[in-house]
Order: C-alpha cells, then structure tokens, then sequence
C-alpha cells in the first residue's frame, strides 16, 4: 500500500488534492477476450474526472469496476487493485452493498423504478436505514431533488411515476436518487447522451455543483463535455490508458499522438 | 405526356423498373394472401368453438331447471308417529309411505301391483329422503298444510321438457260410442276415424317384414353352404381311410343333414309370414292389432284416456289408462286422439306414466324451477338427485392445495434459478429437466403419486391434499417456466439501478424485479391452475374417481373433482346424466372463466409500466 502511496504523489504534483480512488494494474476480461490493460488511474477528491475514447475502448468497463457492477456479469473477471480511500474494493473484507452506497452511480439511460418520484429517491435511504422518521425521509428527499435540480419541477406531484417524467427529468431523477444515499464517489456513464442539449446542460451544470460534495467520475463521447465539466481527463484506447492529465493539458496539449488524433477528430 | 414533370427526362433507378414494380406486386399479393388465411384460420376456429359450445350448453341448459311435485302430503304427527318434539325419532320417521300415500291418494284407479311400482316410480326415489329434509329443517310444518315438494323422477322431468316422445293430436267431432267390453273398452266410431292408426300400424308392419325377408335372405344362404358341406363330405366319407375319421365325417354328415331339414322349416315359416304380412299391408282396411312397436294411440274422451290396443278403421278395443271421474260418458262428440311419436319400447317412460304426469300438470302440482338440488348435492345414481357441489367443493380444496405448493415454490426456484443460480453446467441440466417435466404426460405424476404418496407415505386416498399434491408436481414445470421468462423479462436497467444505489441481491428481487415479473408469473400459474382444474387422469389414479355422496368438509374428506365427475356421469347411460354432463361441464368453465377473471383483476393491479 505504501508503494502505492507513493505513486500517487508521483502522478499528482499538480494538484495538492487526496486521491479518492485510485486503479493499479487494473485487467479485466470478458470471458477470454481481455477489455482492460493494466491501467492505473487516479481519481482525485472533489474534482470531475471525464474518462473519453472511441466506443469500445474500455471506459465504461473501468468505470463499472469502480463500484464493482461488473460483479453482476458472470464471465466478467477482474484483476490488479481498486483502492478506495486506500482499500481494496475488491478484497473480501469488502462488502459490496456498502461499497455500492458508498460510490454511487448513473447509468447511460435513465432508469427510473416504475414507482412514484418520491419512492424512487426514498428507496436508497430507506434500505440503508439512514433515516429514522418520516419528516427526516421527507427532508432527505427534499434536499436530493433540490441538489439534482428537479425539486422546482415535480414537487407537486411526487407521488405520480417517476416513468412518466421527460427523459431530462428521469436523469435528474436518477442523479437525486444516486445522491440521495449520500455517496462518496459518484460515477456517471454517459449520463448525457440519451438527452436533447437543454437538458445536458442542465445536467453538466448540476455536475459542476455536486463536485463540492462528491468526487466524480463520468465517461462520455463528447469532448466538449468533457472540457466542459472535468477538471481532469483520461484517455482509453483499446483497452488500454494512454494518457491522463488535467483537462486543459489533455486539451491543448496532448502528449500522445493517439490522443491528439481522438481530440480532433482523426480516429475514433 | 403533356405534363410538365413527364417532360423531364427521369433517372432510371433500380426500384422503378417494370420488374421492380412487379416485385413490389408481388409482395402485396402474397400478404393480401396471408391476411386471408389468417382470417379463416380464425373463423374456422370461432367456428369450431361456437359449435362445442352450442352442444354443450343446448344440452345442459335444461338440466339448470327441474320439475318439482308438491303433493298434499300428509305430515302430521299420528302419520310420522312423532310430533317433532324429538329429532331423532323425527329423523327416524317413515317418510317413504308418506310420499307413496300422497301419490297413490292422486290415482286411486291404479289397482295391479305392477302400476302401484310404476306409480311410485313417478317420483324420484330420494323423495322421501328430500322430504326428510325438509321436515327436519322445519317441524313446525308439522300438521300444517304447508306445501312440501319433492323431485319428479329423472324420466318424468324428461317428459315434461319434452325430450322423450313429441306426440301430434287430432281433434274429432265425429260421434264415438264407448262400451265397456270385459276389462277393456270398445270404441266405435261414425266414419273411419281410425285409419290414421291403422295406417301407422301397417308401416310398423313394413318394417317388420323387412327384417323377416333379411332373415329369409341369411337363411338361404346357410342352406347353401350347408348342401356344399353335404356334398364335399359325401365325397370324402368314402376316400377317408381311417375309422376313427370316417366315424367322425358320417357324424358331421347326419348333424348337416338334420341342420338342412331345420333351415328349410324356417324358411317356410318365414316364407308363410312374409305372405301374410304382404297381404295384411296391402289390405288397408284390415284390423290389426297395436303393439309396442307401433306409434302409441291415447284417445282423451272427457277426463279418461283410453290406449288403443287393436284398431279397425271405425272402430277400435282400448285399454283404459285412466277411466272416467264422477261423468261417466258412454257417447261423445268431443275427442281426440294422440298419437306419440316414440315406440313405447324404446322410450322408459310408458304410455301410463305419461298420462299420469300429465294428471299432475293439470292438478297444478308440478312446478318447474331452478335446478336447486343440481347445485346443492354430492354424487348419487339417480339423475334427479344428483349435483355438481360435491365435486365443485372438491376441485376448489383441491386447487386451493395446488396454488398453495406450486406458487411459492414455482416463484422461489424461478427467482433462484434466474436472478441467483451460477450459469453452468448443473443450473443447464436442471434447465432442460424442468422444460421436459413440463411435457410429461399428466397420468405419470398420477402413477409418481400413487406410488409415492398413497404407497410409501401412506397419505389418505381420494383426498382433495393428495390430489393438489400430485397437481401441483404437474403444475410445477408451468409456473417455473413461466415465471423464468417474465423475470428475464425485466429489464435489466431496473437490476442495475437498485444494484446501483445498494440494494442487495434479493432486495433487487423482492423490490422491484419481482413485482414487474408478477403479471407474467401470475399469468403463468393461472395457467398451470387452468390446467389443473381440467385435470383427470392423474386423479384417477389416487382413487379421486370414487363415488362420494357427501360434500366435502376438509382437505382430507374424500372428494372427486369436477372433471372427474363429468367424466363419471358421461359413462352412466341415463339420459338426464346426459344433460347433468353438459350442465357439469358448463359450470366447470363457468369457474375457469372465474378463475381467468380474478387472474385478470390480479394482474391488472400489478401491472406497471417501465
């Protein structure tokens, strides 16, 4: 761990932040077929990080190793170290339900319960009992759907199915629900990309606020999202990371050809 | 071509050529033709379907009414020797001659023991137990005129809907004197008012030397091949060797011989017969004699019914059905003949029950009403007595067991089979044995539960718990299947959202995969249940085919089930089983579509969209 330790500070001169999560010599396979190369990945306290690439290169897989959702496909193997706050997520003193609302996530389709908007962001606390009364629920409720944006919308009718919400309401829905369990780490895979541009903004707006109280991690295909909302970037490339920096330096001044190519265009 | 869009010269494509179009043609025809077959596909079955349910329910509906006959009964505390302070003697009470008295009471003329039997028979014999009942229910009838009812007989309720004979009537005006003539009556009548009758009589006839030519016919050919017997052993007896064998063919020879002589008497006599009916049929104005093979002949003169037993065409000798009341007629101008279509020897029902039913109606005792005892009794072999509850209650314990075991355990090893189990090899063969038990035939799980439960666990035959256990192992591989598929049905971003947020494994499950997969399962096992409740072979087999006569009370009272039941009384030869047969199977898909209907409301109450 301490070995560990230490590569981080290599990595981050930069910025003087805490590592959250940190990735070290991460393979994962899909049955024989390998989809990650030993990547190692920092992910920094408090800030954005855009994980970009063409499709297929990895970035939803890495992200989804993050909470462990790749646990739920049977010929998923994973190998190398996850550390979250320095500790293996995928040790077996870890629990993955506590991991799971500890580091939160949105998924690429919004994916409300058929149930009403308020039992959807109701249903996280409930289950991890971190409200004892109703007004304390109702509070909590609140505050997600203040925080996600959507309270203005639907607070007069929270108990109508959260289904029948427009697909920019339904992502926002499942932005309050994911924060709603007070998450640590929340991970967005293309949370935007099922969604008309008022409604990204909308949303890549809200994500420059939640980075006050979580650290994020979001995959996307557009580069102009990413410069949007990240402070950092990494790039994937067939299974592999070819480079990661702060956004800016990705940017404008990408190090690896690979990269320079994706960000103007050239491959992907 | 004067158009100004014709002018300019058009780019040939590939989907404008005249094959291309003829193409697209092509593929319009061939679904015109798909959508016509498809149309007839389904009238055709609407077809089918409207014609099952027509015979079944034009021959059960009139099994929905019965004919009641409220007699004054004589109840009174001296007839039952009890004043119905004490049940038990009450119970014990000879109701029997109470029904016999009240129906002899109503024909006092029936004199022969043979009648008197026919008389009884009139009414059901659970009469009497029917009227037990009632007075046990209420013995404050007692010594009242209270009017008590009990069941017609099966064929009496036959009748009186019409299904055993229809009968045509002719008015006449013409003067008939009747004369008492030793017994029987002597009708003589001005003109030939006979010779309807008689002319049915001599097509009876017709058909009778019809059947005695075939016998002619059969009985030449056998003097034929016993004279080739003859010569064949004539030539052979000599030829034969052997003593013994020769001993052998003369014996054959003279029992052939004899056989001849036999044959050739019969054919005279036929012969003889044959000459005397051909003579009789053409004689249109000879007398004959009315048997039970001919049209019966009622004649109605005042309030007496007259059976003619040998008709000339103006006159006829008559047997008296029911004689004259106080107005004893000896002449009238006023009558009329009847003339049922049915021989009396292919129908149950005699002309003198007829006639006496008939009595009945006129004095206003019987009532025709719903079908109360139908619903409201076990088993019996008398039509008339018996009813579908026993079996309803059966089937309904029976099912209540069977959605008890497969439901839970159907739903649990979906759950665990799809949301859980780890896919390998063990979870594929226990796959492919769950989809093949699904296609196992119903009577092998009757056999697994003979032997199994009846034989090793020794669990009480004929029990509704037995059954619904060997149902619901039939029932098993539908609800799994079913269930499995609606749970594969759910999409798996509403897995992943409730993993994402924390959620364990099962309340994944128990929160939100299952109640979206709760319409498909719940479709699935009304299913399987539908498929239960049509169930008979695997019963039989746990002796749930046995004759019971109480209606069930507990899971392991003995008790058959309705299909069972229908499947018992299409066997019994009874007509009014017939019609109790159509009318069982109208209630048992009257509880099938109960059944669908709350399955209907269920699902309607989960369904949700995603």
């Amino acid at each position: 761990m301490s070995v560990a330790t230490d590569l981080l500070h290599a990595h981050n001169e930069a910025e003087e932040t805490d590592i959250k999560m940190s990735g070290r010599g991460v393979n994962v396979f899909y049955g024989e077929k390998q989809a990650l190369f030993d990547v190692d990945l920092d992910i920094t306290e408090n800030r954005v990080i855009s994980l970009i690439g063409p499709s297929g290169c990895g970035k939803s897989t890495f992200l989804r190793c993050l909470n462990r959702m790749n646990d739920t496909i049977d010929i998923c193997r994973v190998t190398g170290d996850i550390l979250l706050e320095g500790q293996d997520i995928y040790d077996k003193s870890i629990d993955v339900v506590e991991l799971r609302a500890r580091v939160g996530m949105v998924f690429q389709k919004p994916n409300p319960f058929p149930k009403s908007i308020y039992e959807n962001v109701a249903y996280g606390p409930r289950i991890h009992g971190m409200t004892r009364t109703k007004d304390e629920l109702d509070e909590l409720v609140t505050k997600s759907l203040r925080r996600a944006g959507l309270w203005e919308e639907v607070k007069d009718r929270l108990d109508q199915p959260g289904t029948g919400l427009s697909g920019g309401q339904q992502q926002r829905l499942c932005i309050a629900r994911a924060i709603a369990t007070k998450p640590e780490v929340l991970l967005m895979d293309e949370p935007c990309s099922a969604l008309d541009p008022i409604a990204t903004a909308i949303i890549e707006e809200l994500i420059d606020e939640l980075r006050e109280k979580f650290t994020i991690v979001i995959v996307t295909h557009s580069m102009q999202q990413a410069a949007r909302v990240s402070q950092k970037t990494a790039f994937f490339h067939l299974g592999k990371l070819i480079e990661e920096g702060s956004t800016e330096q990705i940017f404008t001044n990408p190090t690896d050809k690979r990269t320079q190519d994706y960000i103007t265009g050239r491959i992907g | 071509m004067t158009n100004s869009v014709d002018t300019k010269v058009r780019k040939t494509s590939i989907h404008t050529t005249d094959e291309a179009r003829l193409r697209l043609k092509k593929r319009y025809q061939s679904e015109t033709g798909f959508k016509w077959i498809g149309r007839a596909a389904i009238g055709v079955s609407v077809g089918f379907l409207l014609l099952l349910l027509t015979s079944v329910v034009g021959q059960g509906l009139p099994a929905f009414t019965f004919n009641f006959v409220n007699l004054p009964f004589e109840i009174t505390a001296e007839k039952l020797g009890t004043d119905g302070s004490d049940p038990v003697a009450l119970k014990k009470a000879d109701y029997d001659s109470v029904v016999r008295d009240a129906i002899r009471g109503q024909f006092p003329f029936v004199k022969s023991r043979k009648d008197k039997k026919l008389l009884g028979g009139l009414l059901s014999s659970g009469s009497s137990v029917y009227l037990r009942q009632q007075v046990l229910n209420k013995p404050s009838v007692i010594g009242t005129d209270a009017k008590l009812e009990v069941p017609i007989s099966d064929f009496g309720d036959l009748y009186l809907k019409g299904q055993i004979s229809s009968s045509s009537f002719v008015e006449n005006t013409s003067r008939l004197a009747i004369a008492d003539n030793d017994g029987d009556v002597l009708l003589t009548a001005e003109g030939d008012v006979f010779l309807d009758a008689l002319a049915s009589a001599k097509v009876a006839l017709g058909v009778q030397v019809e059947r005695v030519r075939r016998d002619l016919t059969g009985a030449g050919l056998s003097i034929e091949k016993t004279n080739n017997d003859i010569i064949s052993l004539n030539e052979k007896i000599p030829a034969a060797t052997d003593e013994e064998i020769k001993g052998r063919l003369e014996n054959n020879l003279l029992k052939a011989e004899k056989n001849l002589k036999v044959l050739n008497a019969r054919v005279k006599q036929f012969a003889a017969k044959i000459a005397d009916f051909d003579s009789r049929i053409a004689d249109t104005r000879m007398g004959e004699e009315l048997t039970d093979v001919m049209p019966s002949q009622l004649v109605y003169v005042g309030d007496a019914v007259f059976k003619l037993i040998s008709v000339t065409p103006n006159s006829a000798t008559a047997e008296t059905i029911k004689p004259f009341g106080e107005d004893v007629l000896t002449t009238s101008n006023d009558w009329t003949i009847r003339t049922l279509d049915i021989v009396e020897s292919s129908r149950k029902f005699s002309d003198k029950e007829i006639v006496w039913t008939d009595a009945l109606v006129e004095r206003e005792y019987v009532r025709n009403g719903f079908n109360t005892i139908f619903f409201s009794r076990g088993a019996s072999r008398e039509p008339e007595m018996a009813g579908v509850l026993g079996a309803v209650i059966g089937s309904a314990l029976t099912l209540i067991i069977t959605l008890a075991l497969s439901f839970p355990l159907g739903v649990a090893a979906a759950i665990y089979l799809e949301e859980f189990a780890p896919k390998n090899r063990w979870t594929t063969i226990i796959e492919v044995n769950i989809n093949n038990l699904a296609a196992v035939p119903s009577i092998v799980f009757g056999l697994l539960g003979l032997a199994v439960f009846l034989n090793f666990f020794e669990l009480d035959r004929s029990a509704p718990y037995v059954g619904g256990m060997v149902l619901a192992l039939m029932t098993l591989p539908t609800i799994i299947i079913a269930s499995r598929a609606a749970l594969r049905a759910v999409p798996p971003s509403i897995r992943e959202a409730a993993l994402g947020i924390g959620a364990s494994r099962l309340q994944t499950v128990v929160h939100h995969v299952l109640p979206l997969a709760m319409p498909g399962i719940l479709t699935g096992t009304i299913i399987g249940m539908a498929q239960a409740l049509g169930e008979t072979a695997p019963l039989l087999m746990i002796g749930m085919v046995a004759f019971v006569v109480d209606i069930p009370t507990a899971f392991s009272d003995p008790a058959t089930v309705l299909p069972v039941q229908i499947f018992m009384w299409a066997d019994f030869p009874e007509p009014a089983f017939q019609q109790r047969t159509s009318a069982a199977i109208m209630v048992l898909l009257g509880f099938l579509i109960a059944m669908n209907a709350f399955a209907v409301v269920l699902r309607k109450r989960f369904e949700r969209r995603w």
